[in-house]
């Protein structure tokens, strides 16, 4: 049969994937598109939600700095475009944000986006190094539980799973100080670097990795017991795929075959549920920042709402809204790489 | 010299909670160089666990084998541990499956699934064991092989992919095939296609052939012997001309029977067998098949016919054939 044919040449080598990243560049172009309106939106309805919080900054401004000559707040009020109707407002406030204009902030006397870009990446860090952490332990615990099934290894993973599912993440947060901040001294409380330590250079970033460990445990913890168990069940569910069985029909051995055709077919539905999470694991953030001083968006958030420091909460959720709309892309487009059975007409 | 493939007296056993089945009970098969032996019967009469036990693929649990041999040009593979396997499948034996859709990973190229194969059983190069999937593509007769290559099987038709699978059974030449239904689940056109490709390459290699079908038009135009399955036994063996015109075993006929023929007369109605395989845990005592059997007898319902060879090349289980 084939062995007597002649050996021709390789054939042609044809660009893999020369389609498909066009089919790529499509759907990233179709996702921005879509993200316009939706951020349209998503300013409309927080814009419209936060006018209706009573009481206005102006009130706590004047109320902090006892002012009460009219004529001084008659001036703050229009200073700040308070006087023009609510729908004015909301046009002026697109308006500035499609030339990046988030506004004020009179707490700190800055622009909103310099109070905000000031915070935004300690929380960014904390976001990528959870999720990082949660596919990791997930996908690697499922994996792990997939194989072992049934056994000692299973049973480990499903209790753990269980127990960082049901676990408040504050609780969590609380009970990781207490055992590795405070019994053992291990890891640092709180805050993102050792006051009066290095901020530069490679002791810097190992510093802030340091105090990077615990948040990033508290909150990505939750996650990984999320995806372990979305990946144990997606493993055993491929392994019953015809192609599974052709697979080791030609001779691969069973973790050949666990690793080149079922881990990757695997992977889909957790991909999947990472998009849709992306939005509270920004929110729960939020909770670990607060538990261990991490100076990021959270406890800007937090210190704007109790100071009805408006401009800025809206801003945050502004910027907190397109964060998320871009992971989601990034999600689509890690999706399309791993399925290539998604094509966009 | 030994024969390719040479089965005795396999027996596979599902073990599950509601007792032990016998999903294949005692089979024996040999197959020569070059040769195609069809396994036939209804679904569920132990066709395809027999070839999964040959591969040694069965879902354990529930199913394992109990007992039998599988001697693989002389050698029996069922005493092998799982290592030694790995080096018998895709090698040694190759495999065709029913459903070519579901057969092929959906997120691997073509390339990289024959490749696999070549590169677990040979020590080609990835350039070389490219090379070499492209020539397999274009002896199982895929149009524009080497854009193929890249394709990933959902941009495939059913026959195409068939043909994928086929190249990747044949990529290590195996002195054994077992094709499980590798035509069922195609379009007609595409079926006698993807039986005259099979019938080629086996000409062309030698191999024997196991194939597996319900489909006695099929084992019409490719079988040399026919073995015909009933509840996990074999009840019937003979070559395919005496098969088709004297079947012997109450149930092959009834098999026959309900086969369309084309060009017969419009009113005919098929035949049919009335009733259904029964449950492997609850098998008659007697003949499996008696419950359904048209020419039943009182012995038939106590005592289970043996094989018996009334003819040379010929074995039947049946005792109103053993009358005559």
């Amino acid at each position: 049969m084939a062995g007597e044919l002649a050996s021709p040449a390789a054939p042609p080598r044809i660009t893999r994937g020369s389609s498909r990243r066009v089919a790529a560049l499509r759907l990233l172009r179709r996702r921005l598109i879509q993200a316009v309106p939706l951020m349209l939106g998503v300013v409309v309805i927080n814009f419209v939600l936060i006018q209706l919080a009573p009481g206005s900054f102006l009130e706590l401004m004047t109320a902090e700095n006892q002012v009460s000559d009219p004529a001084t707040i008659a001036l703050l009020r229009t200073t700040y475009g308070l006087d023009d109707p609510v729908w004015l407002q909301l046009v002026k406030y697109i308006w500035a944000l499609m030339r990046f204009d988030f506004g004020f902030s009179y707490r700190q006397n800055i622009p909103v986006i310099d109070a905000i870009s000031v915070h935004l990446p300690a929380t960014l860090l904390l976001m990528i190094s959870s999720i990082t952490l949660a596919l990791a332990v997930g996908v690697a615990a499922g994996v792990v539980a997939s194989m072992k099934v049934r056994t000692f290894w299973d049973t480990l993973v499903s209790v753990a799973a269980m127990f960082f599912f049901a676990a408040p993440s504050f609780w969590l947060g609380i009970m990781l100080i207490v055992l590795f901040s405070v019994k053992l001294g291990w890891l640092p409380v709180g805050g993102m670097a050792t006051i009066g330590g290095t901020s530069s250079g490679a002791g810097g970033v190992l510093d802030i990795l340091h105090h990077l460990i615990l948040p990033t445990l508290a909150l990505g913890l939750f996650y990984a017991a999320i995806y372990a168990r979305v990946m144990r069940s997606s493993m055993l569910e491929v392994a019953q795929l015809d192609f599974v069985r052709t697979a080791r029909a030609k001779g691969l051995s069973r973790n050949q075959v666990t690793i080149s055709h079922v881990l990757r077919n695997a992977l889909l539905p957790v991909v999947t549920i990472l998009g849709v999470q992306m939005g509270t694991v920004l929110a729960g953030s939020v909770v670990i920042e607060s538990v261990f001083s991490w100076p990021g968006v959270g406890s800007l958030l937090f210190d704007s709402v109790s100071s009805r420091n408006y401009p800025v909460v809206l801003g945050i959720m502004v910027l907190g809204s397109l964060v998320v709309i871009a992971a989601n892309i990034a999600v689509d487009l890690i999706y399309m790489w791993l399925d290539p059975r998604i094509e966009i007409r | 010299m030994a024969l390719p493939l040479e089965v005795r007296g396999l027996s596979t056993t599902l073990f599950t909670r509601r007792g032990e089945m016998k999903a294949v009970d005692g089979l024996s098969l040999s197959v020569g160089a070059g040769e195609t032996v069809a396994l036939v019967g209804e679904s569920g009469c132990g066709k395809s666990l027999s070839a999964l036990s040959v591969m040694r693929l069965l879902p354990d649990p529930p199913a394992r084998i109990v007992g039998g041999e599988v001697r693989l040009n002389g050698r029996d593979i069922v005493p092998l541990p799982e290592e030694g396997m790995l080096a018998i499948r895709g090698k040694e034996i190759g495999m065709i499956f029913q459903d070519p859709m579901s057969s092929l990973n959906p997120v691997a190229t073509v390339e990289k699934q024959i490749v696999e194969v070549l590169r677990a059983h040979t020590d080609l190069g990835r350039w070389q064991a490219r090379a070499r999937a492209h020539e397999l593509l274009e002896l199982v007769g895929m149009p524009d092989a080497a854009r193929r290559l890249d394709e990933y099987p959902h941009r495939l038709s059913g026959g195409m992919c068939q043909r994928v699978v086929i190249a990747m059974a044949i990529a290590c030449s195996p002195s054994v095939l077992i094709a499980d239904e590798p035509t069922t689940a195609l379009d007609v056109t595409v079926q006698a296609q993807v039986l005259a490709l099979l019938k080629k390459l086996q000409a062309d290699a030698g191999m024997a052939m196991v194939f597996i079908t319900h489909d006695l038009g099929v084992v019409a135009e490719t079988a040399d012997r026919v073995v015909v399955m009933y509840a996990g036994r074999k009840v019937e063996e003979a070559t395919v001309d005496e098969l088709f015109e004297t079947p012997l075993h109450p149930y092959t006929a009834g098999l026959i029977g309900a086969t369309p023929v084309p060009g017969a007369a419009r009113a005919e109605r098929l035949a049919d067998i009335p009733g259904m395989v029964p449950p492997l845990n609850g098998l008659p005592q007697g003949c499996a098949f008696a419950p359904r059997c048209p020419r039943v007898m009182e012995r038939c319902r106590q005592e289970r016919p043996e094989l018996t060879q009334p003819a040379t090349g010929r074995l039947v289980a049946c005792f109103a054939a053993e009358r005559g």
